[in-house]
Protein backbone atom coordinates (compact mmCIF):
# COMPACT_ATOMS: atom_id res chain seq x y z
CA UNK A 1 0.00 0.00 0.00
CA UNK A 2 2.52 2.36 1.16
CA UNK A 3 4.44 1.75 -2.30
CA UNK A 4 1.84 3.30 -4.10
CA UNK A 5 0.66 6.06 -1.22
CA UNK A 6 4.09 8.01 -0.94
CA UNK A 7 5.77 8.34 -4.49
CA UNK A 8 6.13 11.73 -4.61
CA UNK A 9 8.10 12.10 -1.28
CA UNK A 10 9.72 8.79 -2.14
CA UNK A 11 11.04 10.55 -5.16
CA UNK A 12 12.05 13.39 -3.12
CA UNK A 13 13.67 11.46 -0.03
CA UNK A 14 15.41 8.84 -3.09
CA UNK A 15 14.38 6.19 -0.47
CA UNK A 16 11.99 3.31 -0.84
CA UNK A 17 8.82 3.73 1.64
CA UNK A 18 9.63 0.44 3.95
CA UNK A 19 13.47 2.16 4.05
CA UNK A 20 12.57 5.31 5.21
CA UNK A 21 10.42 3.69 7.93
CA UNK A 22 12.70 1.72 9.31
CA UNK A 23 15.58 4.74 9.36
CA UNK A 24 12.73 7.17 10.68
CA UNK A 25 12.31 3.58 13.39
CA UNK A 26 15.96 4.08 13.80
CA UNK A 27 16.86 7.59 14.73
CA UNK A 28 15.00 7.02 18.27
CA UNK A 29 14.92 9.96 20.71
CA UNK A 30 16.79 12.71 18.35
CA UNK A 31 13.32 13.24 15.99
CA UNK A 32 10.20 14.30 17.83
CA UNK A 33 7.19 11.89 17.79
CA UNK A 34 4.43 13.38 15.77
CA UNK A 35 2.09 14.97 17.62
CA UNK A 36 -1.50 16.61 17.46
CA UNK A 37 -1.42 20.18 17.12
CA UNK A 38 -2.81 21.63 20.52
CA UNK A 39 -2.89 25.11 19.69
CA UNK A 40 -6.29 26.56 18.45
CA UNK A 41 -6.81 25.91 14.81
CA UNK A 42 -8.52 28.20 11.25
CA UNK A 43 -11.46 30.16 11.64
CA UNK A 44 -14.30 28.83 9.09
CA UNK A 45 -14.03 29.96 5.49
CA UNK A 46 -16.00 31.02 2.93
CA UNK A 47 -14.60 28.64 0.37
CA UNK A 48 -12.89 25.54 1.23
CA UNK A 49 -9.16 24.84 0.07
CA UNK A 50 -7.08 21.58 0.44
CA UNK A 51 -4.55 20.62 3.00
CA UNK A 52 -0.97 22.73 2.34
CA UNK A 53 0.45 18.92 2.20
CA UNK A 54 -1.33 18.35 -0.72
CA UNK A 55 0.32 18.53 -4.29
CA UNK A 56 -1.27 16.74 -6.85
CA UNK A 57 -2.13 18.98 -9.90
CA UNK A 58 -2.81 18.48 -13.70
CA UNK A 59 -0.18 18.02 -15.64
CA UNK A 60 1.03 19.60 -18.90
CA UNK A 61 3.82 20.14 -21.24
CA UNK A 62 5.15 23.58 -21.28
CA UNK A 63 7.74 22.90 -23.69
CA UNK A 64 5.88 22.60 -26.65
CA UNK A 65 5.02 24.88 -29.77
CA UNK A 66 1.53 24.49 -29.25
CA UNK A 67 0.04 27.43 -27.70
CA UNK A 68 -1.50 26.68 -24.02
CA UNK A 69 -4.38 28.32 -24.71
CA UNK A 70 -5.08 25.51 -27.33
CA UNK A 71 -3.39 22.65 -24.94
CA UNK A 72 -4.72 19.85 -23.04
CA UNK A 73 -3.88 19.67 -19.34
CA UNK A 74 -4.05 16.06 -17.52
CA UNK A 75 -5.85 14.71 -14.55
CA UNK A 76 -3.90 12.61 -11.69
CA UNK A 77 -5.52 9.32 -12.20
CA UNK A 78 -3.07 8.35 -10.11
CA UNK A 79 -3.70 10.02 -7.02
CA UNK A 80 -7.76 10.61 -7.25
CA UNK A 81 -9.71 8.30 -5.29
CA UNK A 82 -13.40 6.90 -6.30
CA UNK A 83 -15.49 7.72 -9.22
CA UNK A 84 -15.67 11.57 -9.25
CA UNK A 85 -12.87 13.77 -10.38
CA UNK A 86 -12.82 17.00 -8.32
CA UNK A 87 -13.57 19.64 -10.70
CA UNK A 88 -10.37 21.41 -10.05
CA UNK A 89 -8.51 18.48 -11.23
CA UNK A 90 -10.74 17.89 -14.33
CA UNK A 91 -8.87 17.71 -17.40
CA UNK A 92 -8.29 20.79 -19.99
CA UNK A 93 -8.60 20.83 -23.53
CA UNK A 94 -9.56 23.97 -24.64
CA UNK A 95 -9.15 25.66 -28.65
CA UNK A 96 -8.64 29.09 -27.93
CA UNK A 97 -8.39 29.68 -24.45
CA UNK A 98 -10.79 30.02 -21.68
CA UNK A 99 -13.18 32.75 -21.88
CA UNK A 100 -14.13 35.13 -19.34
CA UNK A 101 -17.93 34.98 -19.43
CA UNK A 102 -20.13 37.26 -17.23
CA UNK A 103 -23.29 34.33 -16.41
CA UNK A 104 -25.55 38.06 -16.23
CA UNK A 105 -25.34 39.01 -19.95
CA UNK A 106 -24.62 35.51 -21.64
CA UNK A 107 -26.89 33.77 -23.71
CA UNK A 108 -27.98 30.75 -25.38
CA UNK A 109 -30.06 30.87 -28.68
CA UNK A 110 -31.66 27.96 -30.13
CA UNK A 111 -32.74 28.62 -33.71
CA UNK A 112 -32.71 27.15 -37.47
CA UNK A 113 -35.10 24.66 -38.16
CA UNK A 114 -37.24 25.83 -35.29
CA UNK A 115 -40.82 27.87 -35.29
CA UNK A 116 -40.12 29.87 -33.13
CA UNK A 117 -35.87 30.63 -32.24
CA UNK A 118 -35.65 31.31 -28.62
CA UNK A 119 -33.20 33.25 -26.38
CA UNK A 120 -32.32 31.74 -23.11
CA UNK A 121 -30.54 33.59 -20.00
CA UNK A 122 -28.80 31.30 -17.92
CA UNK A 123 -30.95 31.85 -14.94
CA UNK A 124 -34.35 30.88 -17.09
CA UNK A 125 -32.53 27.60 -17.82
CA UNK A 126 -31.64 27.08 -13.92
CA UNK A 127 -36.16 27.43 -13.76
CA UNK A 128 -36.87 24.66 -15.98
CA UNK A 129 -36.33 21.34 -15.01
CA UNK A 130 -33.50 20.10 -14.26
CA UNK A 131 -31.22 16.94 -14.35
CA UNK A 132 -28.33 15.82 -12.74
CA UNK A 133 -26.42 13.02 -13.59
CA UNK A 134 -23.31 11.53 -13.13
CA UNK A 135 -20.71 10.80 -16.32
CA UNK A 136 -17.17 10.76 -17.73
CA UNK A 137 -15.91 12.60 -20.10
CA UNK A 138 -13.24 11.72 -22.43
CA UNK A 139 -11.16 13.26 -24.36
CA UNK A 140 -10.63 11.17 -27.95
CA UNK A 141 -7.34 11.75 -28.03
CA UNK A 142 -6.27 10.37 -24.70
CA UNK A 143 -4.10 7.67 -24.69
CA UNK A 144 -3.15 8.65 -28.49
CA UNK A 145 0.35 8.07 -28.03
CA UNK A 146 0.63 4.79 -27.29
CA UNK A 147 -0.34 3.92 -30.96
CA UNK A 148 3.52 3.98 -32.07
CA UNK A 149 4.42 1.05 -30.26
CA UNK A 150 4.15 2.87 -26.78
CA UNK A 151 4.50 6.31 -25.96
CA UNK A 152 7.92 7.35 -24.36
CA UNK A 153 5.69 8.86 -20.87
CA UNK A 154 5.79 7.07 -18.35
CA UNK A 155 2.73 7.61 -16.12
CA UNK A 156 -0.57 6.69 -15.96
CA UNK A 157 -1.82 10.52 -15.79
CA UNK A 158 0.36 11.79 -18.64
CA UNK A 159 -1.06 8.43 -20.85
CA UNK A 160 -4.72 8.56 -19.85
CA UNK A 161 -5.31 11.96 -18.08
CA UNK A 162 -7.72 12.85 -20.40
CA UNK A 163 -10.75 11.99 -19.18
CA UNK A 164 -12.91 12.76 -15.85
CA UNK A 165 -15.52 12.32 -13.91
CA UNK A 166 -18.22 14.30 -12.86
CA UNK A 167 -21.80 15.07 -11.45
CA UNK A 168 -23.45 17.10 -14.28
CA UNK A 169 -26.37 19.05 -13.61
CA UNK A 170 -28.35 20.77 -16.53
CA UNK A 171 -31.19 21.13 -18.96
CA UNK A 172 -32.11 18.30 -21.56
CA UNK A 173 -31.52 19.87 -25.00
CA UNK A 174 -35.18 17.69 -25.96
CA UNK A 175 -36.96 20.59 -23.00
CA UNK A 176 -35.61 23.65 -25.30
CA UNK A 177 -36.32 22.47 -28.58
CA UNK A 178 -39.78 21.43 -27.40
CA UNK A 179 -40.16 25.10 -26.51
CA UNK A 180 -38.91 26.18 -29.70
CA UNK A 181 -41.23 23.86 -31.81
CA UNK A 182 -38.81 21.58 -34.11
CA UNK A 183 -39.06 21.24 -38.06
CA UNK A 184 -39.84 17.53 -39.57
CA UNK A 185 -36.68 17.82 -41.44
CA UNK A 186 -34.24 18.73 -38.56
CA UNK A 187 -31.73 15.81 -38.54
CA UNK A 188 -28.47 17.76 -36.83
CA UNK A 189 -27.51 20.41 -34.02
CA UNK A 190 -24.62 22.51 -34.37
CA UNK A 191 -23.66 23.04 -31.21
CA UNK A 192 -21.35 26.94 -31.12
CA UNK A 193 -19.43 27.89 -28.01
CA UNK A 194 -18.48 31.43 -27.22
CA UNK A 195 -14.78 31.26 -26.98
CA UNK A 196 -12.74 33.05 -29.29
CA UNK A 197 -12.50 30.27 -31.76
CA UNK A 198 -16.40 29.70 -31.43
CA UNK A 199 -15.65 26.08 -31.46
CA UNK A 200 -18.28 24.35 -33.18
CA UNK A 201 -19.77 20.18 -34.02
CA UNK A 202 -22.68 18.95 -35.63
CA UNK A 203 -24.33 16.29 -33.42
CA UNK A 204 -27.06 14.15 -34.80
CA UNK A 205 -30.63 14.95 -33.96
CA UNK A 206 -31.08 11.03 -32.04
CA UNK A 207 -28.75 12.29 -29.92
CA UNK A 208 -29.43 15.34 -28.76
CA UNK A 209 -33.29 14.08 -27.96
CA UNK A 210 -31.90 10.77 -26.39
CA UNK A 211 -29.89 12.32 -23.14
CA UNK A 212 -27.92 15.72 -24.25
CA UNK A 213 -28.00 18.29 -21.67
CA UNK A 214 -27.26 21.60 -21.05
CA UNK A 215 -25.23 21.49 -18.66
CA UNK A 216 -24.38 24.35 -15.59
CA UNK A 217 -23.56 22.76 -12.81
CA UNK A 218 -20.62 20.10 -12.08
CA UNK A 219 -20.44 18.38 -8.47
CA UNK A 220 -22.72 20.58 -6.64
CA UNK A 221 -21.73 23.90 -7.84
CA UNK A 222 -21.78 26.40 -11.24
CA UNK A 223 -18.99 24.86 -14.11
CA UNK A 224 -15.59 25.80 -13.43
CA UNK A 225 -14.30 28.35 -16.55
CA UNK A 226 -12.36 25.36 -17.64
CA UNK A 227 -15.06 23.31 -18.06
CA UNK A 228 -17.53 25.48 -20.30
CA UNK A 229 -18.95 28.18 -17.52
CA UNK A 230 -21.39 29.15 -17.70
CA UNK A 231 -22.96 26.66 -19.94
CA UNK A 232 -21.93 23.74 -21.78
CA UNK A 233 -23.00 20.80 -23.87
CA UNK A 234 -22.89 17.37 -22.58
CA UNK A 235 -23.35 14.24 -24.66
CA UNK A 236 -23.14 11.39 -22.13
CA UNK A 237 -20.29 9.02 -23.27
CA UNK A 238 -19.43 11.17 -26.62
CA UNK A 239 -15.72 12.25 -27.20
CA UNK A 240 -15.25 15.31 -25.33
CA UNK A 241 -14.37 18.23 -27.58
CA UNK A 242 -18.12 17.38 -28.93
CA UNK A 243 -19.20 18.32 -25.11
CA UNK A 244 -18.70 21.80 -26.59
CA UNK A 245 -18.24 24.43 -23.63
CA UNK A 246 -19.49 28.51 -23.43
CA UNK A 247 -22.08 27.44 -25.36
CA UNK A 248 -23.66 30.47 -27.01
CA UNK A 249 -26.10 29.15 -30.33
CA UNK A 250 -27.76 25.54 -30.70
CA UNK A 251 -29.08 25.58 -34.44
CA UNK A 252 -31.11 22.83 -35.67
CA UNK A 253 -31.00 22.03 -39.28
CA UNK A 254 -30.99 19.14 -41.86
CA UNK A 255 -27.75 18.55 -42.71
CA UNK A 256 -23.96 18.39 -40.59
CA UNK A 257 -22.20 22.02 -40.83
CA UNK A 258 -18.84 20.04 -41.85
CA UNK A 259 -16.82 22.61 -39.54
CA UNK A 260 -12.88 22.32 -39.21
CA UNK A 261 -13.09 20.19 -36.00
CA UNK A 262 -15.58 17.46 -37.67
CA UNK A 263 -13.43 17.26 -41.06
CA UNK A 264 -9.67 18.09 -41.03
CA UNK A 265 -9.43 17.16 -37.10
CA UNK A 266 -11.20 14.59 -35.27
CA UNK A 267 -11.33 12.08 -37.81
CA UNK A 268 -9.59 9.00 -37.90
CA UNK A 269 -7.26 7.76 -40.74
CA UNK A 270 -7.69 4.32 -41.82
CA UNK A 271 -4.47 2.46 -43.93
CA UNK A 272 -6.14 2.94 -47.08
CA UNK A 273 -5.95 6.44 -46.93
CA UNK A 274 -9.72 6.98 -46.00
CA UNK A 275 -10.83 8.84 -42.58
CA UNK A 276 -13.69 7.69 -40.50
CA UNK A 277 -16.12 10.90 -39.80
CA UNK A 278 -18.35 11.29 -36.67
CA UNK A 279 -16.65 8.60 -34.91
CA UNK A 280 -18.15 10.44 -31.10
CA UNK A 281 -18.24 7.10 -29.38
CA UNK A 282 -16.12 6.41 -26.41
CA UNK A 283 -15.54 2.74 -26.28
CA UNK A 284 -14.84 0.39 -23.01
CA UNK A 285 -11.89 0.99 -21.37
CA UNK A 286 -10.17 0.35 -17.96
CA UNK A 287 -6.73 1.05 -16.60
CA UNK A 288 -5.23 0.28 -13.43
CA UNK A 289 -4.13 3.59 -11.48
CA UNK A 290 -2.28 2.15 -9.05
CA UNK A 291 0.13 0.72 -8.71
CA UNK A 292 0.90 2.20 -12.23
CA UNK A 293 4.48 3.67 -14.04
CA UNK A 294 6.37 5.47 -11.78
CA UNK A 295 5.64 3.46 -8.37
CA UNK A 296 7.77 1.01 -6.88
CA UNK A 297 6.91 -2.27 -5.19
CA UNK A 298 7.88 -3.82 -2.53
CA UNK A 299 8.42 -7.69 -2.81
CA UNK A 300 5.72 -9.52 -0.63
CA UNK A 301 4.01 -6.42 0.83
CA UNK A 302 0.20 -6.50 0.47
CA UNK A 303 -0.73 -3.79 -2.55
CA UNK A 304 -4.44 -3.17 -3.28
CA UNK A 305 -4.90 -2.79 -7.42
CA UNK A 306 -6.89 -0.55 -8.48
CA UNK A 307 -7.89 1.61 -11.32
CA UNK A 308 -11.03 3.26 -13.21
CA UNK A 309 -13.44 1.52 -16.00
CA UNK A 310 -15.37 3.35 -18.40
CA UNK A 311 -17.85 2.74 -21.53
CA UNK A 312 -19.98 5.59 -23.75
CA UNK A 313 -22.17 2.45 -24.85
CA UNK A 314 -23.46 1.89 -21.32
CA UNK A 315 -22.87 0.29 -18.14
CA UNK A 316 -19.34 -1.40 -16.81
CA UNK A 317 -20.41 -5.04 -16.37
CA UNK A 318 -16.88 -6.51 -15.50
CA UNK A 319 -13.79 -5.76 -15.23
CA UNK A 320 -10.96 -8.56 -15.19
CA UNK A 321 -6.93 -8.08 -14.11
CA UNK A 322 -3.98 -10.00 -14.94
CA UNK A 323 -0.76 -9.81 -13.11
CA UNK A 324 0.90 -12.56 -14.79
CA UNK A 325 1.11 -10.45 -18.30
CA UNK A 326 -2.34 -12.23 -19.63
CA UNK A 327 -1.89 -15.82 -18.89
CA UNK A 328 -4.67 -15.81 -16.41
CA UNK A 329 -7.38 -12.92 -15.71
CA UNK A 330 -9.38 -12.61 -12.07
CA UNK A 331 -12.37 -10.61 -11.45
CA UNK A 332 -12.08 -7.33 -10.07
CA UNK A 333 -14.76 -5.93 -7.39
CA UNK A 334 -16.45 -3.42 -9.30
CA UNK A 335 -17.59 -0.39 -6.36
CA UNK A 336 -21.58 0.00 -5.86
CA UNK A 337 -23.19 1.44 -7.08
CA UNK A 338 -22.14 1.04 -10.95
CA UNK A 339 -23.40 3.98 -13.01
CA UNK A 340 -24.21 4.57 -16.44
CA UNK A 341 -21.58 6.26 -18.90
CA UNK A 342 -19.71 6.81 -15.96
CA UNK A 343 -16.28 6.54 -14.47
CA UNK A 344 -16.32 2.66 -12.13
CA UNK A 345 -14.13 2.22 -9.34
CA UNK A 346 -12.47 -1.52 -9.45
CA UNK A 347 -10.29 -3.08 -6.65
CA UNK A 348 -8.24 -6.34 -6.17
CA UNK A 349 -6.24 -7.23 -3.59
CA UNK A 350 -2.87 -8.42 -4.49
CA UNK A 351 1.09 -9.46 -2.90
CA UNK A 352 3.71 -8.86 -5.43
CA UNK A 353 5.95 -12.16 -5.47
CA UNK A 354 8.89 -9.91 -6.76
CA UNK A 355 9.11 -11.56 -10.01
CA UNK A 356 9.53 -9.70 -13.42
CA UNK A 357 5.46 -9.24 -14.69
CA UNK A 358 3.00 -7.46 -16.71
CA UNK A 359 -0.27 -5.89 -14.85
CA UNK A 360 -3.51 -4.68 -16.75
CA UNK A 361 -6.88 -4.78 -16.60
CA UNK A 362 -9.81 -5.41 -19.49
CA UNK A 363 -13.45 -4.84 -19.21
CA UNK A 364 -16.40 -5.41 -20.57
CA UNK A 365 -19.87 -3.50 -20.68
CA UNK A 366 -23.58 -4.48 -21.20
CA UNK A 367 -23.51 -4.33 -25.35
CA UNK A 368 -21.03 -7.71 -24.81
CA UNK A 369 -18.15 -5.60 -26.19
CA UNK A 370 -14.74 -6.58 -24.44
CA UNK A 371 -11.71 -4.22 -23.87
CA UNK A 372 -9.65 -5.06 -27.25
CA UNK A 373 -5.44 -5.28 -26.72
CA UNK A 374 -4.37 -2.19 -28.43
CA UNK A 375 -2.60 -4.59 -31.38
CA UNK A 376 -5.84 -6.38 -32.44
CA UNK A 377 -7.67 -1.98 -32.42
CA UNK A 378 -4.13 -0.90 -35.13
CA UNK A 379 -4.29 -4.09 -36.58
CA UNK A 380 -8.18 -2.53 -37.71
CA UNK A 381 -7.28 0.79 -38.01
CA UNK A 382 -3.24 0.79 -38.80
CA UNK A 383 -0.87 3.30 -37.46
CA UNK A 384 -1.92 6.65 -38.70
CA UNK A 385 -5.26 6.58 -36.72
CA UNK A 386 -4.63 8.98 -33.14
CA UNK A 387 -7.98 9.28 -31.96
CA UNK A 388 -10.15 6.91 -29.78
CA UNK A 389 -7.54 4.48 -28.23
CA UNK A 390 -9.54 2.39 -25.90
CA UNK A 391 -7.03 -0.69 -26.02
CA UNK A 392 -5.62 -2.28 -22.75
CA UNK A 393 -2.67 -0.58 -21.37
CA UNK A 394 -0.08 -3.21 -19.42
CA UNK A 395 2.27 -1.55 -16.59
CA UNK A 396 5.52 -3.57 -16.83
CA UNK A 397 7.08 -4.41 -13.09
CA UNK A 398 10.93 -4.98 -13.16
CA UNK A 399 12.93 -7.43 -10.80
CA UNK A 400 13.50 -4.22 -8.57
CA UNK A 401 9.75 -3.48 -8.23
CA UNK A 402 9.94 -0.35 -10.62
CA UNK A 403 6.71 0.04 -12.67
CA UNK A 404 6.85 1.15 -16.05
CA UNK A 405 4.62 1.35 -19.76
CA UNK A 406 4.52 -2.02 -20.83
CA UNK A 407 2.97 -1.30 -24.01
CA UNK A 408 6.18 -0.01 -25.28
CA UNK A 409 7.69 -2.22 -27.79
CA UNK B 1 -42.07 17.99 -8.86
CA UNK B 2 -44.31 15.39 -10.37
CA UNK B 3 -45.71 17.30 -12.63
CA UNK B 4 -42.28 19.07 -13.83
CA UNK B 5 -41.17 14.94 -14.84
CA UNK B 6 -44.66 14.40 -16.72
CA UNK B 7 -43.55 17.71 -18.95
CA UNK B 8 -39.79 16.33 -19.31
CA UNK B 9 -41.44 13.16 -20.29
CA UNK B 10 -43.75 14.60 -22.66
CA UNK B 11 -41.28 17.06 -24.13
CA UNK B 12 -38.60 14.58 -24.55
CA UNK B 13 -41.53 12.17 -26.48
CA UNK B 14 -43.81 14.91 -28.40
CA UNK B 15 -41.10 16.93 -30.24
CA UNK B 16 -43.11 17.58 -32.94
CA UNK B 17 -46.29 18.44 -30.53
CA UNK B 18 -47.61 21.59 -29.48
CA UNK B 19 -45.14 23.58 -27.22
CA UNK B 20 -46.09 22.84 -23.17
CA UNK B 21 -45.03 26.32 -22.69
CA UNK B 22 -42.73 26.85 -19.62
CA UNK B 23 -43.07 30.76 -20.42
CA UNK B 24 -38.67 31.33 -20.90
CA UNK B 25 -36.89 32.53 -23.39
CA UNK B 26 -37.60 35.36 -25.55
CA UNK B 27 -37.33 35.72 -29.77
CA UNK B 28 -33.84 36.95 -31.05
CA UNK B 29 -34.12 40.17 -33.39
CA UNK B 30 -33.02 39.73 -37.03
CA UNK B 31 -29.81 41.55 -35.57
CA UNK B 32 -29.06 39.08 -33.07
CA UNK B 33 -29.90 36.53 -35.10
CA UNK B 34 -27.16 37.69 -37.74
CA UNK B 35 -24.75 38.56 -35.55
CA UNK B 36 -23.96 35.03 -34.08
CA UNK B 37 -25.42 32.95 -37.15
CA UNK B 38 -21.87 32.39 -38.85
CA UNK B 39 -21.67 28.83 -39.97
CA UNK B 40 -21.24 28.38 -43.38
CA UNK B 41 -22.01 24.78 -44.79
CA UNK B 42 -21.19 22.95 -48.05
CA UNK B 43 -23.84 24.36 -50.35
CA UNK B 44 -22.80 28.01 -49.08
CA UNK B 45 -25.55 28.84 -46.46
CA UNK B 46 -23.80 31.91 -44.39
CA UNK B 47 -21.94 33.21 -46.89
CA UNK B 48 -21.85 36.98 -46.75
CA UNK B 49 -21.10 38.98 -49.87
CA UNK B 50 -17.79 39.58 -50.53
CA UNK B 51 -14.79 38.23 -52.92
CA UNK B 52 -11.18 37.94 -53.00
CA UNK B 53 -8.46 36.38 -55.42
CA UNK B 54 -5.01 34.27 -54.62
CA UNK B 55 -3.93 37.23 -56.28
CA UNK B 56 -5.12 39.84 -53.54
CA UNK B 57 -4.68 37.00 -50.36
CA UNK B 58 -0.62 36.98 -50.99
CA UNK B 59 -0.80 40.55 -49.15
CA UNK B 60 -3.23 39.22 -46.29
CA UNK B 61 -1.82 35.52 -45.69
CA UNK B 62 1.71 37.31 -45.38
CA UNK B 63 0.54 40.05 -42.91
CA UNK B 64 -1.93 37.77 -41.03
CA UNK B 65 -1.40 34.03 -41.32
CA UNK B 66 2.73 33.63 -42.28
CA UNK B 67 4.39 34.19 -39.13
CA UNK B 68 2.42 30.83 -37.76
CA UNK B 69 2.37 28.88 -40.88
CA UNK B 70 5.10 29.94 -43.06
CA UNK B 71 6.05 31.22 -46.34
CA UNK B 72 4.02 28.64 -48.60
CA UNK B 73 2.10 27.32 -46.07
CA UNK B 74 4.04 23.94 -45.40
CA UNK B 75 6.66 25.78 -42.74
CA UNK B 76 4.73 25.99 -39.76
CA UNK B 77 5.52 26.25 -36.94
CA UNK B 78 1.59 25.99 -36.56
CA UNK B 79 -0.30 23.43 -38.49
CA UNK B 80 0.64 22.98 -42.10
CA UNK B 81 -2.04 24.21 -44.93
CA UNK B 82 -0.57 22.79 -48.25
CA UNK B 83 0.92 19.60 -49.05
CA UNK B 84 0.78 16.11 -48.25
CA UNK B 85 -0.62 15.49 -51.61
CA UNK B 86 -1.35 11.69 -52.14
CA UNK B 87 0.19 11.24 -48.24
CA UNK B 88 -3.54 9.89 -46.31
CA UNK B 89 -2.01 6.26 -47.24
CA UNK B 90 1.32 6.33 -46.49
CA UNK B 91 3.36 5.81 -43.19
CA UNK B 92 3.97 9.55 -42.50
CA UNK B 93 0.83 10.96 -43.64
CA UNK B 94 0.38 14.98 -44.01
CA UNK B 95 -3.20 16.59 -43.54
CA UNK B 96 -3.40 19.91 -45.10
CA UNK B 97 -6.51 21.48 -46.47
CA UNK B 98 -4.87 20.36 -49.80
CA UNK B 99 -4.83 16.73 -48.99
CA UNK B 100 -7.25 16.07 -46.70
CA UNK B 101 -10.23 18.80 -46.08
CA UNK B 102 -12.96 17.95 -48.03
CA UNK B 103 -15.24 21.35 -48.42
CA UNK B 104 -13.44 24.73 -49.44
CA UNK B 105 -16.25 26.21 -47.03
CA UNK B 106 -14.75 24.75 -44.13
CA UNK B 107 -11.72 27.02 -44.91
CA UNK B 108 -13.93 30.30 -45.11
CA UNK B 109 -15.43 29.35 -42.10
CA UNK B 110 -13.02 28.72 -39.87
CA UNK B 111 -10.64 31.43 -40.90
CA UNK B 112 -13.70 33.79 -40.44
CA UNK B 113 -14.38 32.54 -36.69
CA UNK B 114 -11.12 31.96 -35.66
CA UNK B 115 -8.21 33.23 -37.67
CA UNK B 116 -6.11 34.61 -36.66
CA UNK B 117 -5.23 32.00 -33.94
CA UNK B 118 -4.62 36.10 -31.75
CA UNK B 119 -7.10 37.77 -33.36
CA UNK B 120 -10.10 36.31 -34.67
CA UNK B 121 -12.97 37.43 -36.12
CA UNK B 122 -10.32 40.76 -37.61
CA UNK B 123 -10.87 40.11 -40.92
CA UNK B 124 -13.06 41.66 -43.13
CA UNK B 125 -15.44 39.27 -45.88
CA UNK B 126 -13.22 40.44 -48.72
CA UNK B 127 -9.77 39.41 -46.32
CA UNK B 128 -11.29 35.82 -45.38
CA UNK B 129 -12.55 35.08 -49.56
CA UNK B 130 -9.08 36.33 -50.28
CA UNK B 131 -6.88 34.32 -47.38
CA UNK B 132 -8.88 31.44 -48.73
CA UNK B 133 -8.29 31.57 -52.12
CA UNK B 134 -4.29 32.32 -51.41
CA UNK B 135 -4.38 28.81 -49.56
CA UNK B 136 -6.27 27.05 -52.19
CA UNK B 137 -4.10 28.52 -54.75
CA UNK B 138 -0.74 27.65 -52.20
CA UNK B 139 -2.81 23.49 -53.23
CA UNK B 140 -3.17 24.15 -56.83
CA UNK B 141 -6.94 24.02 -56.39
CA UNK B 142 -7.65 27.49 -58.16
CA UNK B 143 -5.18 30.04 -59.94
CA UNK B 144 -4.06 33.24 -59.35
CA UNK B 145 -6.93 35.46 -60.78
CA UNK B 146 -9.93 33.30 -59.92
CA UNK B 147 -12.27 34.96 -58.11
CA UNK B 148 -14.21 33.50 -55.13
CA UNK B 149 -17.29 34.74 -53.90
CA UNK B 150 -20.80 33.54 -52.60
CA UNK B 151 -20.88 31.85 -55.81
CA UNK B 152 -18.04 30.25 -56.68
CA UNK B 153 -16.75 29.50 -53.29
CA UNK B 154 -19.35 26.49 -52.79
CA UNK B 155 -18.45 25.03 -56.24
CA UNK B 156 -14.32 24.90 -55.61
CA UNK B 157 -14.06 20.57 -55.91
CA UNK B 158 -11.65 19.72 -52.91
CA UNK B 159 -9.14 16.55 -53.73
CA UNK B 160 -10.42 14.45 -50.48
CA UNK B 161 -14.07 15.18 -51.41
CA UNK B 162 -15.02 12.08 -51.00
CA UNK B 163 -12.44 10.61 -48.87
CA UNK B 164 -14.52 10.00 -45.83
CA UNK B 165 -16.39 7.40 -44.65
CA UNK B 166 -19.23 6.69 -41.55
CA UNK B 167 -18.03 5.05 -38.43
CA UNK B 168 -18.06 1.23 -38.37
CA UNK B 169 -17.09 0.17 -34.80
CA UNK B 170 -17.15 -1.87 -33.10
CA UNK B 171 -14.52 -2.99 -35.52
CA UNK B 172 -13.11 -5.62 -33.39
CA UNK B 173 -14.67 -8.68 -32.27
CA UNK B 174 -16.84 -8.33 -29.54
CA UNK B 175 -16.33 -11.83 -27.12
CA UNK B 176 -12.59 -12.74 -27.07
CA UNK B 177 -11.38 -15.65 -24.64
Amino acid sequence: MQNARSRSRRRFLGLGAAWSAALVACRGKSVAPPVEPKALGAAVSPYGSRSKYEKTARFFNQNTKVPLEEASSRTPLHDTYGIITPSSLHFERHHSGVPEIDPSVHTLTVHGLVDRPLVFSVDELKRLPSVSRIHFLECSGNSGGEWRGGSTESDVQRIHGLTSCSEWTGVPVATLLHECGVHPDAAWVLAEGADASKHDRSIPMSKIMDDAMVAYGQNGEPLRPEQGYPLRLLLPGWEGNANVKWLRRLKVMSQPAMSREETSKYTDLMPDGTARQFTFHLEAKSIITRPSGGDTLVPGAFCELTGIAWTGRGTIVSVEITTDGGATWQQAELQKPVLRIAHTRFRLPWKWDGKETLLASRCTDDTGYTQPPLPELIKVRGMNSQYHNNGIQAWKVASDGKITNGNRA
Amino acid sequence: MAAGVLVAVIAARAIHAQSPGFGVGHAPSPEQLKQIDIDVTPDGKGLVPGHGTAATGKDVYTRRCETCHGPTGKEGPQEALSGGKGSLATPKPQKSVGSYWPYATTLWDYINRAMPFDHPSTLTPDEVYSATAYVLFLNGIVGEQDVLDETTLPKVQMPNRNGFVSDPRPDVPLKRK
